[in-house]
């Protein structure tokens, strides 16, 4: 398989148990990550979303399986070149004392080395990361002084600094309104777009239907179903893995809609 | 209060200021004293020339106490900014991991024994005995907890082996005579009284290596003060870089502890209000709060032997009388982003 066809991560039988946990987190994962793409994980609470993304980035080790990145086990990627490849906006960081730009100049980092200098290509990406996630006249503000909004656009531009040519969020829209929201999401379609791969977590299953490209749908750390929104999203499927009864409109742009219930017509 | 509270100076700007206020501290805390002198003096005297009895108190007393304060002063402020990245914590502080109640019981051992009276360095050897083997044994109780070094459980050690260490040390005062605890408690409150040229060298050894190491350090300190995760997917090590820097730091407290006693605030304070000026980057807030805190402890160190008149009063005091309403201040600082 060349380069550009090869699938961004490609998992056999990955299986994941948190210390002292009976039943595992992640239970014989087998799947292909596509390059190019915007995926989605979904699914309910505990459904393994999380440790399925700490996984592919190499934070956890899978107790079974074989998991690779860029056709190679992502156990023998050096941190720093992980680094190079991926950029990850995670969720539930502290914010100490640093300015926007300190925090965006972050992504830097794994480009240089301890005693090293920013060069100008370096400046040339943080300002570049700052403008296209509209922080730039932030730059010297300090993180503690933002609005949950411009916070989670400082942490993707600190992201976009590292060049890389893979994306990781985890709940990137959880906690932001619907300007911010939608904000991140046509952000996210425009870097698909110029080639970036995409990868996130999220319970927002109607932005994910209308924007990822494909859905991973997790239950009690499986693969349910993996394709395309309108193949995985069916109102049997959700209203089981979801255990909430849910009908599907379709949107205007032809993305399934998931649409819950009344407890009284349940 | 303005949203752009942070002063944006260039790092040159910022340690030159902080040295020039380093050498005022020096000089001014050199020249005073039960003898008084004029800077001209004061100069003849650091050359060894001009009146034998001010060489001696300048070259011989003065000179190396004052710097002893300032290596103190130093370690102490880079290891508490240092502790305050690793565990996430603004409380944070040199002694976190039981440092200075583990050097505390080597030094009641050595006051209690007798063994100070017979040999000087028996003190200061023990309390760093005894800082480091509480080090270990925080750190031991830390892993034991689970296979990484999870920074949460470290400081609930450190607690817990301070309370327990604190304990013995009662326990032992409490059948000791009044003498030994006397000096065991000045001991505890932290003095430069013993300072000597041959302290000063050992704390210069141990500094300098330490202060590459921390300053080298910078970046992923940065990463580590925002999140474990976080730090990992920058490329960072982060349990090697967790294991190196707290060991840097306490074994530079521990030295600090052993020369000169437990000195609090200064580890907590004077990082806190470099950050609050300049910001948190640890690439300036390293040296800056080295310089600042040799700044503070030599000024506090002056007031400490002269505002009493011929009573010298124990250092912690002194910082703690300042320290206190100044993190007070801090706290209340709405800007301080110290509460979440």
């Amino acid at each position: 398989m060349s380069a550009s066809t090869r699938p961004a991560w490609s998992f056999t039988g990955v299986t994941f148990r948190h210390e002292g946990a009976r039943r595992p987190a992640v239970d014989a994962v087998t799947l292909d990550i596509p390059r190019g793409r915007m995926t989605a994980h979904i699914g309910p609470n505990g459904a393994g979303k999380s440790t399925l993304l700490q996984i592919l980035l190499g934070v956890l080790s899978p107790e079974s399986g074989v998991a690779s990145f860029d056709g190679r086990l992502i156990s023998a990627w050096p941190r720093r070149e992980l680094a190079h490849a991926i950029g990850v906006v995670p969720q539930g960081e502290t914010e100490p004392l640093f300015s926007v730009r300190e925090i965006v100049a972050m992504g830097r980092y794994p480009h240089l080395g301890p005693w090293q200098r920013e060069r100008a290509i370096d400046i040339e990406a943080i300002d570049r990361a700052m403008s296209r996630c509209d922080v730039l006249t932030l730059a010297e503000r300090w993180l503690s002084t933002l609005s949950g909004g411009e916070r989670q656009r400082v942490r993707l531009a600190r992201a976009l600094a590292q060049e890389p040519a893979v994306l990781v969020l985890d709940e990137p829209t959880s906690f932001l309104d619907i300007k911010h929201e939608m904000t991140t999401f046509e952000l996210l379609r425009r870097f698909r777009d110029e080639g970036t791969t995409i990868v996130l977590a999220t319970h927002n299953l109607n932005l994910a239907a209308r924007y990822a490209d494909e859905l991973i749908m997790l239950n009690r750390g499986r693969v349910v179903a993996t394709g395309t929104p309108r193949s995985v999203l069916t109102a049997e499927r959700v209203s089981g893995v979801y255990e909430w009864p849910v009908s599907i409109v379709a949107h205007r742009g032809g993305a399934p809609q998931i649409d819950p219930r009344d407890a009284a017509t349940k | 209060m303005s949203m752009r509270t942070r002063l944006l100076w260039p790092l040159s700007a910022r340690l030159l200021l902080l040295g020039a206020i380093t050498v005022v501290a020096l000089f001014a805390a050199i020249r005073m004293g039960a003898v008084s002198m004029s800077t001209r003096a004061l100069l003849d005297a650091l050359s060894a020339h001009g009146d034998p009895a001010t060489v001696t108190i300048v070259r011989g007393l003065r000179l190396p106490r004052a710097l002893e304060a300032a290596l103190v002063g130093s370690a102490l402020a880079v290891s508490g900014a240092t502790f305050q990245a690793l565990l996430r914590n603004p409380l944070a502080e040199p002694y976190v991991l039981g440092v200075s109640s583990g050097a505390a019981v080597g030094a009641v051992i050595s006051v209690v024994t007798g063994w100070s009276l017979l040999c000087v360095w028996s003190l200061p050897v023990l309390a760093f005995a005894g800082a480091v083997l509480s080090m270990l044994l925080v750190f031991r109780i830390a892993y034991s907890a689970g296979r990484r070094l999870d920074t949460r459980v470290l400081l609930l050690a450190g607690v817990v082996v301070g309370s327990f260490l604190v304990a013995i040390i009662w326990l032992v005062l409490t059948f000791a005579d009044t003498e030994s605890v006397r000096s065991a408690i000045f001991w505890m409150m932290g003095s430069f009284a013993n300072a000597s040229w041959r302290s000063v060298a050992i704390l210069g050894v141990c500094l300098a290596p330490s202060l590459i190491i921390l300053f080298a350090l910078a970046r992923p300190l940065n990463l580590l003060a925002i999140g474990e995760p976080t730090a990992a997917y920058l490329g960072t090590s982060v349990e090697r870089t967790k294991v190196v820097a707290l060991g840097t730091a306490t074994l530079l407290t521990s030295a600090s502890v052993a020369v000169s006693g437990s000195i609090g605030f200064v580890g907590l304070v004077v990082p806190h209000a470099i950050r609050l000026i300049w910001g948190g980057d640890n690439r300036g807030l390293l040296p800056c709060a080295a310089l600042a805190g040799a700044a503070f402890l030599v000024s506090a160190d002056a007031l400490a032997r002269t505002v009493a008149g011929a009573n010298e009063l124990p250092i912690g005091i002194v910082t703690a009388l300042v320290g206190v309403p100044v993190f007070v201040w801090l706290l209340r600082r709405p800007a301080a982003g110290l509460t979440e």
